[in-house]
């Protein structure tokens, strides 16, 4: 087989191998959050959890309500009774009462903006985050989180998730010096969600989250495969009429 | 080279191709041309606003912006309704037939309440904001003024409801923009119903 | 236009009114209609057309972003999200333009290796090659400075460090990096400057050049897989027995192939336009931070065989300079390909083993370093940069001796070509 016979599969191994690296690259992994994006009744849930648990201190400042409205299929009157607990109007966007300079003092850092934060950190890690406050006296919250060690953020789902200790593992590291290991959470206290409850609430929790990460994601798969359905047509066409020239050239 | 080229079948794709190709170039074009609609945020700056008419005085007009315009609400005593009558044989367009403005406000007052008037603040000539010159015979414009608003830049003028006169620049009534009235002293200007807020 | 029926009439109405006035129909004829192509042209002569395409959907979806995009510091990040939520049909054209700088640089990469295979950038086409060299360079700066843009962390530390690199350099560095920010740090003076650059001057300079680039190569006509001058062999009306008409020959293949690449395309814009975090990276969907540097920074994939041999290089004589210059020299080596190939024959299918093995080895060398440069500099991947930045510049600094001692096979007076 001549070389360049063989090249164009080398370079398809080559674009295709890019991603996988990419994707082996991603480090720390986390195990599926399984929410799905086009469950309505998933994301309406997810709404109302962000509205009334993450809203009071994390803007969405890029989020408008009207547009969550409009695309979960929640009535008007429902959004302005259940979902907006400010003054604001429906087509303005998710802003929180208090101030930057306030959070500072009470957190030691202002609480990020959630629009972007499925996109930027992955429902993966949401998901895990969420799941994995555990009871730590040295904080000055009570709690620590293995996934993002040291956080600032209180467990504010503690009322529903209940209290979790976290068990490590010690073993003897190099040295002498014992190095601890994350093993397993122990549920210390009983929330008033039963832990299954509790992911299911946490899944929606995510799922909301990634679709206000981009909202247009539904719409924008559906109208892909048109899209490609379209292009494939006009493939064929102009194949058709590639061959019919080149039956000219001998 | 043997081979007789089957020009039916070359014309017949040729206009499959560049038809299914037109298609798609109108396909591809459309989100560039509708991305310059008012986008998300230019509709929620547009979105109707609320004024409260409560503390207004009888004969005492109220400026806003809406969606970068002049709204003016103008609290009209039954002097300056009568005046409307008075103005009438000087009207091009007393009916309002080719005038822009929501159904309800189609009559003399060109109001849904006829004691306060809700209008554009734009001169349909050329787009200036005319001046309020209630006064009848207000020696600055004419001495058989019936009172109105007159457009400081090509003469026009218009009655207390807004009405154009004869023989000046503009060529229609001053608009009346979609408004509610949310309580009697709170009026919701750019809807025509207290649904969408 | 009755009353110009004197004079000379070529054709009849408004077409022959513009012809007799502009040279369309000359220049139709010569580059499209009558501008003669070797008819054994094979995949890989489809990239060239391709970047074409793929510059005027930069071109075209570029435009329509700087209608609603905000060059501060202040704005921008908010403004890239006010397109892809407020702005109707924003999300599609900013990932049509997101995709679209990466494609340009798998089809230009793919592009460039066709010339590598088959000695496209042989006398007399040198000038078409360095005319692409120069389209690579201002693409990467494009690049570069399109990137900065929407002002998210990875923008801001990707900027950061390669705005660095010149400051590597002895005595003037400290001077070129505040000249080239207009600050002490990157700011929104820099973002400003590179919002204009990335919107006017470059693409100004990028369109003359594509337009130099496809003027030289008519001017010496296009090679072919054969590496067979066409024009040695020509018919009694001065044609070449192996050329055929670009239009409607190559015109109706390019379609196709351009509907093929819009199927991959259009497939990663609207089913992965991040792409796993690879042609959108996740650090960048939170705002530019100057206290927080994201855990592993990289630039984007296009860049990372050459950050890789950056990183590869160790400081010495107490500067940092070397691999800086390592990587420039590994782009400009490239410039002198026309003249480090000493064989006499164009195409890989007349040359020998030696040079297949080391064309299969570099195109390794390349993906290699390219992987090495995305990983963080732990492990195996140092070690591998430092092996294969040395195979980069063997396969170029080698190649004057056994491109010449190499075996040949003979080379036939025609081209192939089997009509299917």
């Amino acid at each position: 087989m001549r070389i360049d016979k063989l090249a164009p599969a080398l370079a398809a191994l080559a674009v295709l191998a890019l991603p996988l690296a990419a994707f082996a690259e991603e480090g720390a992994s986390f195990p599926p959050a399984g929410n799905d994006i086009r469950n309505r009744a998933s994301l309406q849930r997810g709404a109302r959890n962000f509205m009334n648990y993450c809203s009071g201190c994390h803007s969405a400042k890029f989020v408008r309500y009207n547009r969550v409205a409009t695309d979960l299929g929640i009535p008007d009157a429902e959004l302005k009774a259940n979902l907006m607990f400010t003054s604001e109007k429906s087509y303005e966007t998710i802003k929180i009462a208090m101030p930057a300079e306030d959070a500072k003092k009470w957190f030691g850092t202002s609480p990020p903006d959630l629009s972007l934060i499925a996109r930027a950190r992955g429902s993966d890690y949401l998901y895990a985050f969420l799941r994995s406050f555990y009871a730590d006296a040295s904080k000055p919250t009570g709690v620590n989180n293995t996934v993002l060690a040291g956080t600032a953020m209180p467990h504010i789902l503690a009322d529903l998730q209940g209290v979790q200790s976290a068990v490590f593992k010690t073993e003897p590291g190099e040295g002498g010096a014992a190095k601890s290991e994350f093993e397993k959470f122990e549920l210390a206290q009983p929330g008033t969600l039963s832990p299954e409850k509790y992911d299911d609430f946490v899944r929606d929790t995510v799922n909301f989250l990634q679709y206000i990460g981009e909202p247009i994601e539904v719409e924008r798969r559906d109208l892909g495969v048109w899209v490609m359905l379209f292009l494939l047509v006009f493939t064929a066409f102009s194949y058709l009429l590639y061959k019919e020239y080149w039956r000219d050239v001998h | 080279m043997s081979e007789v080229v089957d020009q039916g079948r070359r014309r017949l794709l040729i206009a499959a191709t560049s038809l299914t190709g037109a298609v798609g170039v109108g396909f591809a074009a459309t989100p560039f041309l509708a991305s310059w609609k008012p986008s998300a945020r230019a509709k929620a700056l547009g979105a109707p606003i609320e004024i409260d008419i409560g503390k207004l005085e009888p004969g005492a007009m109220l400026k806003i912006e809406w969606r970068g315009k002049p709204v003016w609400v103008v609290r009209r005593t039954a002097e300056m309704l009568k005046q409307l009558d008075n103005a009438k044989p000087f009207l091009l367009d007393p009916a309002s037939d080719g005038s822009v403005q929501p159904d309800y406000a189609k009559n003399d007052a060109r109001a849904r309440k006829p004691e306060f008037f809700v209008v554009l603040g734009v001169c349909t000539h050329l787009g200036c904001s005319p001046l309020p010159k209630f006064e009848a015979a207000d020696v600055t414009v004419s001495s058989d003024w019936p009172g109105g608003f007159y457009c400081p830049c090509h003469g026009s003028k218009f009655d207390l409801s807004g009405r154009v006169f004869k023989g000046v620049p503009a060529p229609s009534n001053l608009a009346v923009p979609p408004y509610t009235f949310l309580t009697d002293s709170r009026i919701l200007v750019g809807s025509d119903s207290a649904q969408s807020a | 236009m009755g009353t110009e029926s004197d004079v000379k009439a070529q054709g009849a109405g408004l077409w022959g009114w513009i012809t007799e006035r502009f040279p369309i129909d000359e220049m139709l004829r010569e580059h499209v209609t009558e501008y003669w192509t070797p008819k054994n042209f094979n995949f890989w002569y489809i990239f060239g057309v391709i970047s074409g395409f793929v510059l005027v959907l930069q071109l075209a979806t570029g435009m329509f972003l700087t209608m609603s995009y905000k060059p501060s510091a202040a704005e921008a990040f908010g403004s890239v999200e006010y397109i892809m939520r407020d702005v109707e049909w924003g999300w599609l054209i900013r990932y049509l333009h997101s995709t679209g700088a990466s494609a340009f640089f798998i089809v230009v990469y793919l592009h460039m290796f066709r010339a590598l295979l088959y000695g496209s950038y042989r006398a007399p086409r040198e000038l078409v090659w360095i005319f692409g060299m120069v389209i690579y360079l201002a693409l990467m700066a494009e690049a570069f400075m399109g990137y900065l843009l929407p002002w998210g962390n990875m923008s801001y530390w990707g900027a950061q460090v390669i705005v660095s690199l010149f400051g590597t350099f002895p005595i003037i560095g400290n001077a070129l990096v505040e000249w080239i920010r207009g600050d002490y740090y990157i700011s929104d003076i820099t973002l400003n400057r590179f919002f204009a650059l990335h919107v006017a001057v470059i693409p100004i300079v990028l369109v003359f050049l594509a337009l130099a680039h496809i003027l030289a190569l008519h001017k010496v006509g296009s090679l072919n897989p054969d590496g067979v001058e066409i024009w040695d062999e020509t018919n009694e009306r001065g044609i070449p027995k192996d050329g055929i008409a670009f239009h409607p020959y190559f015109t109706v293949k390019d379609l196709f192939y351009i509907s093929c690449f819009m199927l991959l395309f259009c497939g990663i814009v609207f089913f992965a336009p991040t792409l796993n975090g690879l042609f959108l990276e996740p650090p960048n969907f939170e705002p530019a931070n100057a206290m927080n540097t994201p855990p592993h920074i990289s630039p984007v994939w296009y860049f990372t065989p050459f950050y890789a041999m950056l990183r590869a290089v160790p400081s010495f004589a107490g500067t940092q300079v070397w691999g800086v210059l390592v990587m420039f020299a590994a782009i400009a080596l490239l410039f002198f390909l026309p003249w480090i190939d000493r064989s006499p024959v164009k195409s890989i299918r007349y040359k020998g083993p030696i040079t297949k093995v080391a064309l299969g080895v570099f195109v390794v060398t390349f993906v290699v370093l390219g992987v090495c440069g995305m990983k963080p500099a732990v492990g195996i991947y140092p070690l591998l940069a430092k092996i294969f930045t040395v195979l980069y510049f063997v396969f170029f600094l080698l190649m004057p001796w056994y491109s010449r001692i190499d075996s040949v096979k003979p080379v036939p007076k025609r081209v192939t070509y089997h009509a299917h």
